[in-house]
């Protein structure tokens, strides 16, 4: 599972990207332009990468309500992106979705989702469409801790393993689901349920990029190879509140800092690249001043983005009505 | 009379309840919230907007219940807990969460009665926030009332001010039927006067907010204070309406409606929903089969249009029906006078 310096460049690049699309947008977000409910994810940045670094083309991904770091993982544009938060004409759901519900059907994302376990069911489905095809192409679905308590998960588990389909369960505990605790929430532990369906899970760090992308690139051999389901579990935390906003009244003062400063995954991945001298600390310091710059850029031309009109909220209900 | 606002006039009816009757439980996604979490506060949230702030501190962990995310198991939690006995208030968050537990809702709790007997008792109140208002997107700002308000067994609850919130949300808990209610989200930081003392306010009597005689307008919910703007700004000119708040589709008041009817001859219904199927239909069919008489205008209808909810600043207010557009529909009725 040996990856090129262009791959970690990536995936490096692809990391600071979620990280600095979402710091960003904590900022931004308390002046008032961002409409909406707006959660970020930051602090799992290496989960979302070190599984979409395995994907293919052709591969699916469904997303949650903390979508963006999936999004941009799988390609998705990040000014389309950024316009799309700010409910802009032009952004990828032409202002009509907003950050829970940004998606790009051609680059194979199915969409952030509003509805928590609503995504399971679905990538099932697109799952069901890749064994058709016989091309290989996998279905990933992102499931939060929170997440894993609602039945369309279990459903979700059980036709995967019935219709023996190209499924991957990406299964991330961030410790949180909403305002309470994973440890209240999780009857059992959250990895035997895959156990209990026959579904093969693989552990990651999900602070470490690495960790993630050797475990996710196991369990999409097993889907991609016709073996039915796979699942990883990964676990993280969110440096932010559930949504922007969130006083975080449930969490110990000093736990985001703690993480942030020992187990960070951009802290991570920077140590472990330059520790073995595949790229130098000027080469990435060169990496994260370019996402900074489009950073910048995306969110200058997303506050000074069209607004839609009545054309865009009465059109694409139907396609012919 | 206190002034309050309608997320401090809902808690205080939960409160009054919860402690006239330890059978009345709570239960939903971070009721208290906090469970499990670090810091060691175990009422971290007090629910999402706050409405049951106060409660787990006061009853404790079994009366007031922090659930997983399992919608299905939310509702179905309360309705087994209600034909065992207990009095449930279950909240689901956002009302557009009945999506993934609709079957406890529609298929469990709204027929137990009818299919059993009439032996069972389903006291459970299912608590949703609703509407626009917040740019919270096609899947957190939907106005399901009328899907709901179609369901034989469902009594249905839809306040548009602190002290019908509170008069009702205490007839709701005493309610041996399950009653959804329904809080505007953009309702909650308002305020009004709250009568003193204990009250009930009972279902299926609509309120006359104003008095007139020119046109009928019914409201419910955020539409109540929109249409209030109107009528007001109107009445300045001359044009005088009674403003009827329905404040429950099920029952539904529909004594009220024709009855003004039969003095102004002229009626707008103003709905937050989608047109097709909303109260606003089912107020102007009650209009065309039993006050065809009285009519002297059509009857006009301003809901929002027939899309989902959209999620940028502009588009939502375009989505939600405006003061302004129930101000022209009644101008329209009024065409011709």
């Amino acid at each position: 599972m040996q990856q090129s310096p262009d791959q970690i460049r990536q995936a490096y690049r692809q990391m600071r990207l979620i990280r600095e699309f979402e710091e960003r947008l904590h900022v931004e977000n308390p002046k008032g332009e961002i409409a909406g409910f707006t959660h970020l994810y930051s602090g799992q940045e290496a989960i979302a990468v070190g599984v979409c670094e395995n994907l293919r083309d052709e591969d699916y991904i469904i997303s949650t309500h903390r979508g963006h770091g999936h999004c941009l993982a799988r390609g998705c544009d990040p000014r389309g992106m950024m316009h799309e938060i700010y409910g802009r004409a032009d952004g990828l759901g032409k202002g009509r979705g907003g950050s829970m519900h940004i998606a790009d059907l051609d680059k194979g994302m199915l969409g952030a989702n509003g509805i928590v376990g609503g995504g399971q069911p679905i990538a099932v489905g697109a799952a069901l469409a890749c064994k058709a095809r016989g091309d290989g192409s996998v279905s990933v679905s992102f499931t939060g801790d929170g997440a894993s308590n609602q039945g369309t998960v279990f459903e979700a588990m059980n036709m995967a393993v019935v219709l023996k389909l190209p499924k991957v369960f990406v299964l991330e505990n961030n410790g949180y689901s909403e305002h309470t605790g994973a440890s209240y929430g999780i009857g059992g532990d959250l990895k035997t349920r895959t156990e209990a369906f026959g579904i093969p899970l693989w552990e990651a760090d999900g602070f470490d990029y690495f960790s993630v992308y050797e475990a996710a690139g196991k369990a999409i051999e097993h889907a991609r190879n016709g073996n039915g389901p796979s699942a990883i579990l990964a676990t993280a935390t969110r440096y932010f509140g559930h949504f922007e906003g969130d006083p975080q009244n449930y969490r110990a003062k000093d736990e985001v800092k703690n993480f942030r400063e020992t187990v960070d995954a951009l802290k991570q991945i920077r140590e472990k690249v330059t520790g073995a001298g595949i790229f130098t600390a000027e080469e990435l310091d060169a990496i994260d001043a370019e996402v900074l710059q489009l950073i910048d850029s995306s969110v200058e031309s997303a506050r000074n983005g069209p607004a839609p009109g009545a054309d865009i909220m009465m059109s694409d209900v139907y396609i012919d009505y | 009379m206190a002034v309050m606002t309608m997320r401090d006039a809902l808690n205080q009816a939960l409160h009054e309840e919860m402690e006239r009757d330890e059978r009345v439980i709570v239960m939903g996604e971070d009721v208290a919230g906090g469970s499990g979490g670090t810091s060691g506060n175990i009422e971290a949230a007090g629910g999402i907007f706050g409405v049951t702030k106060g409660l787990k501190t006061k009853y404790g962990a079994d009366r007031v219940i922090d659930t997983p995310i399992s919608e299905s198991a939310i509702v179905g939690l309360a309705n087994g807990s209600a034909l065992a006995g207990m009095r449930p208030v279950a909240e689901l968050m956002f009302a557009d969460f009945v999506g993934v537990s609709l079957d406890q809702i529609f298929n469990q709790m709204a027929k137990f009665r009818y299919m059993f007997g009439g032996k069972a008792t389903t006291p459970v109140v299912l608590r949703l926030s609703m509407g626009a208002g917040m740019n919270a997107a096609a899947q957190h700002s939907q106005t399901i009332y009328p899907m709901l308000t179609a369901v034989p067994g469902l009594k249905v609850v839809i306040p548009s001010n602190p002290a019908d919130a509170k008069g009702m949300m205490k007839q709701a808990i005493r309610d041996d039927d399950p009653v959804v209610f329904f809080e505007h989200k953009a309702l909650y930081s308002k305020k009004g006067e709250v009568p003193d003392g204990e009250y009930l306010t009972p279902f299926g009597e609509a309120a006359l907010v104003r008095e007139g005689s020119d046109v009928t307008v019914v409201a419910l919910a955020r539409m109540v204070p929109f249409a209030m703007k109107a009528v007001d700004k109107l009445a300045e000119e001359g044009i005088s309406c009674d403003l009827i708040d329905l404040r429950t589709t099920s029952p539904l008041d529909e004594e009220a409606v024709l009855e003004s009817l039969s003095m102004t001859g002229r009626l707008v219904v103003v709905d937050e929903s989608n047109p097709m199927c909303s109260i606003a239909s089912e107020i102007a069919g009650i209009a065309a089969s039993k006050g065809f008489a009285s009519l002297r205008a059509p009857v006009e209808k301003v809901t929002a249009p027939h899309t989902p909810v959209p999620f940028a600043r502009e588009l939502e207010r375009m989505y939600v029906p405006s003061p302004n557009a129930i101000e022209a529909a009644i101008r329209r009725t009024m065409e011709g006078a």
